[in-house]
């Protein structure tokens, strides 16, 4: 029995009619009767010291049920990885934004007309714009009491500084390197904190029971952090709180960590029995909550007359604004892979993360990736200029492969993806080789090219783990329950894909439980990292297996016949060797039922695990060690057209090539890659918080903070190279993020072709192109 | 103009059926729709007219309801998503993948329904102007216009060609 592979088909999406008919239930579309609403009074200042709050007039407000400040929870402190802040703010506030005061009302509305009705008194403090004045000597210390806060062994803040977290990265001998090369760049790129833009804000809605029981729905990525986190911020065990999370609409990294949810509990808690519902507006989402992280950095490249790369020497100072979330980790995702995918056999890196008074910033798509790749991939332009040689061979010449060494130490293995491969189909598809790099059109306009290269690892724990537990239905189908959440990426779509291809049946007999909930779903570590196919994925087949032996222990026995004799395909468990003595598999999943009535077997109930093996965290001092599982590697390339009158810039085309491993759905893969090509180019082009002198955000609605827009999207080129990642599923590896980390390179690259001069920062809007234009040539 | 304070009890035309709804003059078309009248289908975006998630057809064109006070509405008819069955945008939507998260794709779809109805042909500088108004941040808008030129299709079948 032979049937067509499910895997590279592209069937609708199983979301689909509930998507296009707005009839799928995002979190706030759940609000229950009863409900009290709160609403937050953000703080004004970046850095200022809390005078007093007067609550008694919005106390008094028709509706209100209660104010709340700093004061009322005086213990408490959160964080992912390093605990440092508190749910409303207690003596200084540190950012645009902060949360200051929260009102408890009957409904939204009244709650929200209180907020002018609390007065704060502030006495401001000097703000700091950006990592490298945190780090000035003198710089005021945002975070004094850093020492006592509770932190995971990974992440070394420095007390006394504003250092939430330094990775070091010492490979080979850089001074030796340096010493001996023809050729040493040097240059300094940043750009500024900004906001992930996910179109749902962040709501939760929680309620404390009189059983000493929380229970959450939240906009979260990862619901099962969020119960470990919140049990270990409140002091609750695990076992009294449980997480349910709808599919959300987009996360993008910032809805991966814990967010609003320990303040909401901790309003339920005031109010037993009473769902607490905290939605963010707009522009609570932006500055309230965390946003990516900014980045100065300095990069030092040595390499021989031939382009041959010999050392690199890197300092990332990564902006994390007033607290620390998930940043702490993106500086140290992005030390471990910080010299981009090229080969370089002497490394000295310093990825700090900086507090500053931004607004603070948590995990961003590309996690440290998109970060690190700008500052490489515009020193590798440097350096091409410097040797005069094409920007494409430069990358072609150093393109990290299997054997070689990753910036700690660990060698690149059997799985490493073929990364030339990767560069000669983008360099294809752009015509860099057939085609001038620049050209100036007939009305004007100049049009030039750009090309980089990426990696990506998940940056995770050791210990990251995959649940999954697969069920039956009368009528023979099977239902995965996962803690994987559906945030618009399709990976429930390509679970089910994996799921009936090891079952050998139909896809419309597979299901994905849609919603998650701690208390019924395996525990899963997140929705993040680009790992729920995979991770998810090995689960989920281990759970087939487990599945497939129950069907065949209770078969064997009405067929007669040894259970490694039977096989299990298009519904049916079968002797292999005699597929016409078969039973459907409706009469086995549930036990089998003989004629006279007697039963054998029971539900079948496959069980599923993987948690990554081997990892281990990295060396405090060199960095060495193997904190990763597996390198999505790829290139990129695009075509922009420059008006140099006044700027304006429009991308003609991006080109992306990915080795994936293996392609499941490739309608959804190429929207992964598409839709993280779009973003990119919004980050390199119009995105970023803009600052005013005292660091207040000047942008922090849609309005004046600029995604892209429909009309501005380019002709998308997405292909893909399959060399297969052998423990991944079917040989699958992670794509959801990657295709964003090249973009800011190879669309700095093209715009400083196009203007003669080396673009250094970002966002690139016209304004900007237009005064860079307008510099001295170098 | 109208003058009105306290609450009052108005009755919405809202997909073809009459819905009473006790409102505060303030209150948002977007609000009501969501809280009295649990059509959850338009999403609070930014409820600032930036990003078009909450967009509604009145009386056929398309309008953000976090704008416009529900109290403006009474003698208008209103279609949201859940007015809207098996329509040829719907499809498109679906097929093209469209939408990834689908936050946004109710207001995108029902701006797309009233361009069409606007624009029955390809016209990519009108496909711009109705379309910016409403924000992914999940697609980098291939699959929405991959689903637009879908539509066009399926409302008006290419003509067959010409015989002999």
């Amino acid at each position: 029995m032979t049937r067509p592979s499910h895997l590279g088909t592209s069937p609708v999406r199983t979301d689909a009619p509930a998507k296009v008919t707005g009839t799928l239930r995002y979190t706030d579309d759940l609000v229950r009767p009863g409900t009290l609403h709160a609403a937050i009074l953000a703080s004004p200042h970046a850095h200022a010291q809390i005078q007093s709050i007067h609550t008694a007039a919005a106390a008094a407000a028709p509706g209100v049920r209660a104010v709340f400040t700093g004061a009322d929870w005086p213990g408490i402190l959160i964080g992912l990885y390093l605990g440092d802040k508190p749910p409303l703010a207690r003596g200084n506030v540190r950012h645009h934004g902060e949360p200051v005061a929260v009102v408890v009302a009957d409904d939204e509305a009244a709650a929200r007309h209180a907020l002018p009705l609390l007065h704060v008194a502030y006495a401001p403090l000097p703000a700091l714009g950006s990592p490298r004045e945190a780090l000035a000597p003198g710089a005021p210390v945002l975070h004094p009491g850093m020492n006592a806060y509770a932190r995971i062994p990974d992440i070394l803040p420095e007390p006394g500084t504003n250092i939430a977290n330094r990775t070091r990265i010492r490979k080979g001998d850089t001074e030796q390197a340096f010493a001996g090369a023809d050729a040493v760049v040097e240059g300094e790129f940043s750009f500024p904190p900004g906001d992930h833009v996910a179109l749902e804000p962040r709501v939760v809605i929680a309620e404390y029971g009189p059983d000493g029981r929380l229970e959450i729905d939240s906009s979260t990525q990862s619901p099962f952090e969020v119960r470990n986190l919140l049990a270990r911020a409140l002091g609750l065990p695990e076992r009294r709180i449980t997480v349910r999370a709808a599919p959300i609409g987009g996360g993008f990294g910032g809805k991966a960590g814990i967010m609003n949810e320990p303040l909401a509990a901790l309003l339920a808690m005031r109010f037993p029995g009473r769902p607490v519902r905290l939605a963010n507006t707009r522009e609570a989402d932006m500055l309230s909550s965390p946003g990516r992280p900014g980045l100065q950095a300095r990069v030092r490249l040595a390499a021989r007359a031939d382009g041959t790369l010999l050392g690199a020497e890197i300092e990332f100072l990564f902006d994390s604004g007033g607290y620390a979330d998930y940043a702490v980790n993106v500086s140290r995702a992005a030390a471990i892979s910080c010299t981009g995918p090229y080969n370089i056999p002497n490394v000295h890196a310093d990825s700090l993360c900086v507090y500053t008074n931004h607004p603070f910033a948590t995990a961003f798509r590309g996690f440290g990736h998109i970060e690190l790749s700008y500052a490489t991939e515009r020193a590798m332009d440097l350096l091409a200029d410097r040797l005069r040689m094409d920007p494409a061979d430069l990358r072609a010449k150093n393109l990290i492969r299997q054997g070689d060494l990753t910036p700690t130490g660990a060698p690149m293995d059997d799985n490493t993806g073929d990364l030339p491969a990767c560069l000669a189909k983008v360099r294809e598809r752009l015509r860099w080789d057939s085609a001038p790099h620049r050209r100036v059109m007939p009305d004007g306009t100049i049009r030039a090219k750009g090309i980089s290269c990426f990696w990506k690892a998940p940056a995770i724990p050791t210990f990251t783990d995959a649940g999954a537990v697969l069920f039956f239905a009368e009528d023979g189908s099977a239902t995965l329950s996962t803690g994987v959440i559906e945030i618009g990426q399709g990976a429930h779509d390509g679970l089910r894909m994996l799921i009936a291809e090891a079952l050998k049946t139909d896809l419309d007999r597979v299901r994905v439980t849609r919603r998650v909930d701690t208390d019924l779903s395996p525990h899963d570590w997140a929705t993040a990292a680009s790992r729920s196919l995979f991770m998810a994925g090995r689960a989920a087949l281990d759970a087939v297996a487990d599945a497939l032996d129950q069907i065949k222990q209770t078969a064997a026995v009405p067929l007669a016949c040894a259970p490694e004799n039977l096989d299990v395909a298009g519904g049916r468990v079968f002797l292999r060797d005699e597929p016409s003595r078969f039973l459907p598999l409706e009469k086995v999943v549930l036990g089998y039922v003989y004629p006279n009535g007697n039963s054998i077997g029971g539900p079948v109930i496959g069980r599923g695990r993987y948690i990554t093996p081997d990892l281990s965290s990295i060396d405090p001092e060199t960095g060495a060690g193997k904190p990763w599982l597996e390198w999505t590697l790829g290139a990129e390339g695009v075509e922009v057209e420059i008006n140099p009158a006044d700027g304006a810039i429009r991308v003609l085309t991006a080109a992306c090539t990915m080795d994936v491993g293996k392609v499941v759905h490739p309608a959804l893969a190429r929207g992964q890659v598409v839709g993280a090509m779009g973003m990119g180019i919004g980050y390199a082009l119009t995105e970023g918080f803009v600052f005013d002198a005292r660091q207040t955000v000047r942008n922090g609605s849609l309005r004046d903070y600029k995604i892209q827009r429909y009309g501005e999207d380019p002709d998308y080129i997405v292909d893909f190279v399959e060399t297969p990642q052998a423990d991944g599923p079917f040989g699958l590896r992670g794509l959801g993020e990657q295709g964003i980390v090249g973009m800011p390179g190879c669309l700095a690259q093209a715009v400083s072709l196009a203007i003669g001069r080396p673009v250094t920062e970002l966002p690139m809007t016209p304004e900007c192109i237009w005064r860079k234009s307008r510099e001295a040539a170098p | 103009m109208k003058t009105l304070a306290g609450t009052v009890e108005l009755i919405l035309l809202v997909n073809g059926e009459e819905r009473r709804a006790v409102v505060r003059p303030g209150d948002t078309l977007l609000r009501v729709l969501r809280e009295k009248l649990g059509l959850t289908g338009a999403k609070c975006g930014c409820e600032n007219g930036d990003c078009g998630a909450c967009t509604v057809l009145l009386d056929g064109r398309p309008v953000k309801s976090c704008m416009v006070l529900a109290v403006e509405c009474d003698d208008l008819a209103v279609t949201t998503i859940e007015g809207l069955r098996d329509h040829p945008v719907q499809q498109a939507f679906a097929e093209e993948n469209g939408f990834q998260c689908g936050f946004c794709t109710p207001g995108q779809i029902l701006n797309a329904a009233a361009l069409l109805e606007s624009h029955p042909d390809p016209d990519d500088d009108a496909d711009r102007e109705w379309m910016q108004a409403n924000l992914c941040r999940c697609t980098g808008y291939e699959g929405i216009r991959n689903a637009l030129a879908n539509a066009r299709r399926r409302q008006k079948p290419p003509r067959p060609p010409r015989q002999g």
